[in-house]
């Protein structure tokens, strides 16, 4: 486990395509920086969102709860929302939350991309 | 079970201290013998835990008290022995001094409905083998938590056979694990 701390990378493709990348464990602590990150980047309404779980290995529910909001957000302004490179903690707790049918996870970053 | 925790941590309800919680309980769990899914469910369990007392109890205020006991029930083995550990379950409790709350209040929300938040008891009650809320004396809530070593409970399968708890707290709620989804906890 890491200290709980978070850094984001956003990547703002050529194709439209905005790849947000957060590194370290998402809680309670650390989920209002992800929350503020991905509705900064919902305001440009790109026509594709992915986000990059590949560096957090923890989430909790509160992480879940900021996901669940992304999602929403982007179904009402027609943007594609995609989850790639879940790590096992993370992909069981969308699991326990029953939520991993509601997202569109995919495995790797160039799924998600495509 | 024995009353008297082996491990006992206190902490303030400041989640700065969520993560080293966590690490605390994955790396005790691991060294008893529990897998590592184990470990991680009992971290985030402990994790959700904590913070629906900070939310909900201490209405997020960073000062109030918070101990997490864990009792190795069976036995430790002794660090010169190479014996396999006779640990068959871990309990975790979870004690404060925050406001008691109507017991059949705490309860899991309707996962059919898709909206952020409300999942700290569902998680609890999905990857733990047996959970009881109660009152303590005087002031404050308990959340006592057992995780069988051999238990059969994967992440989000729902279906174990559970011991129960011991004890006969004048009020508390607790739940066993069923093959459904929990929505309520009866008390």
């Amino acid at each position: 486990m890491s200290d709980g701390r978070l850094s984001i990378q956003v990547d703002r493709r050529a194709d439209g395509v905005i790849v947000v990348a957060p590194s370290g464990e998402v809680d309670v602590t650390t989920q209002p920086l992800l929350q503020a990150e991905l509705r900064k980047i919902q305001a440009e309404k790109p026509k594709k969102l992915v986000v990059n779980l590949a560096e957090v290995p923890y989430m909790d529910s509160s992480g879940v709860a900021t996901l669940v909001q992304a999602m929403q957000a982007s179904r009402k302004q027609n943007t594609i929302l995609v989850i790639c490179n879940l790590q096992d903690r993370v992909r069981t707790i969308l699991h326990i939350a029953k939520l991993d049918s509601f997202f569109s996870v995919v495995g790797t970053l160039e799924q998600a991309v495509g | 079970m024995e009353s008297k925790p082996q491990i006992q941590l206190a902490i303030t309800s400041n989640p700065l201290f969520l993560s080293g919680t966590r690490e605390f309980v994955y790396h005790i769990a691991s060294r008893v013998g529990f897998s590592e899914e184990a470990c991680g469910q009992m971290a985030l369990a402990v994790d959700e835990a904590i913070c629906n007392v900070i939310r909900h109890g201490y209405d997020r205020a960073l000062d109030k008290p918070i101990w997490i006991s864990l009792q190795c029930i069976g036995g430790v083995a002794a660090p010169e022995t190479q014996q396999t550990n006779p640990t068959t379950a871990l309990q975790i409790v979870i004690e404060d001094e925050a406001r008691q709350v109507d017991l059949s209040m705490i309860k899991s929300r309707n996962l059919d409905e898709i909206r952020p938040g409300g999942l700290g008891v569902h998680i609890i009650q999905e990857v733990m083998d047996d959970v009881k809320y109660e009152h303590r004396s005087g002031k404050g809530m308990r959340l006592t938590m057992v995780k069988l070593r051999n238990s059969a409970k994967r992440a989000g399968s729902g279906d174990v056979d559970s011991p129960g708890l011991e004890g006969d707290p004048t009020s508390s709620s607790s739940v066993s694990p069923s093959p459904t989804v929990k929505q309520e906890m009866h008390p």
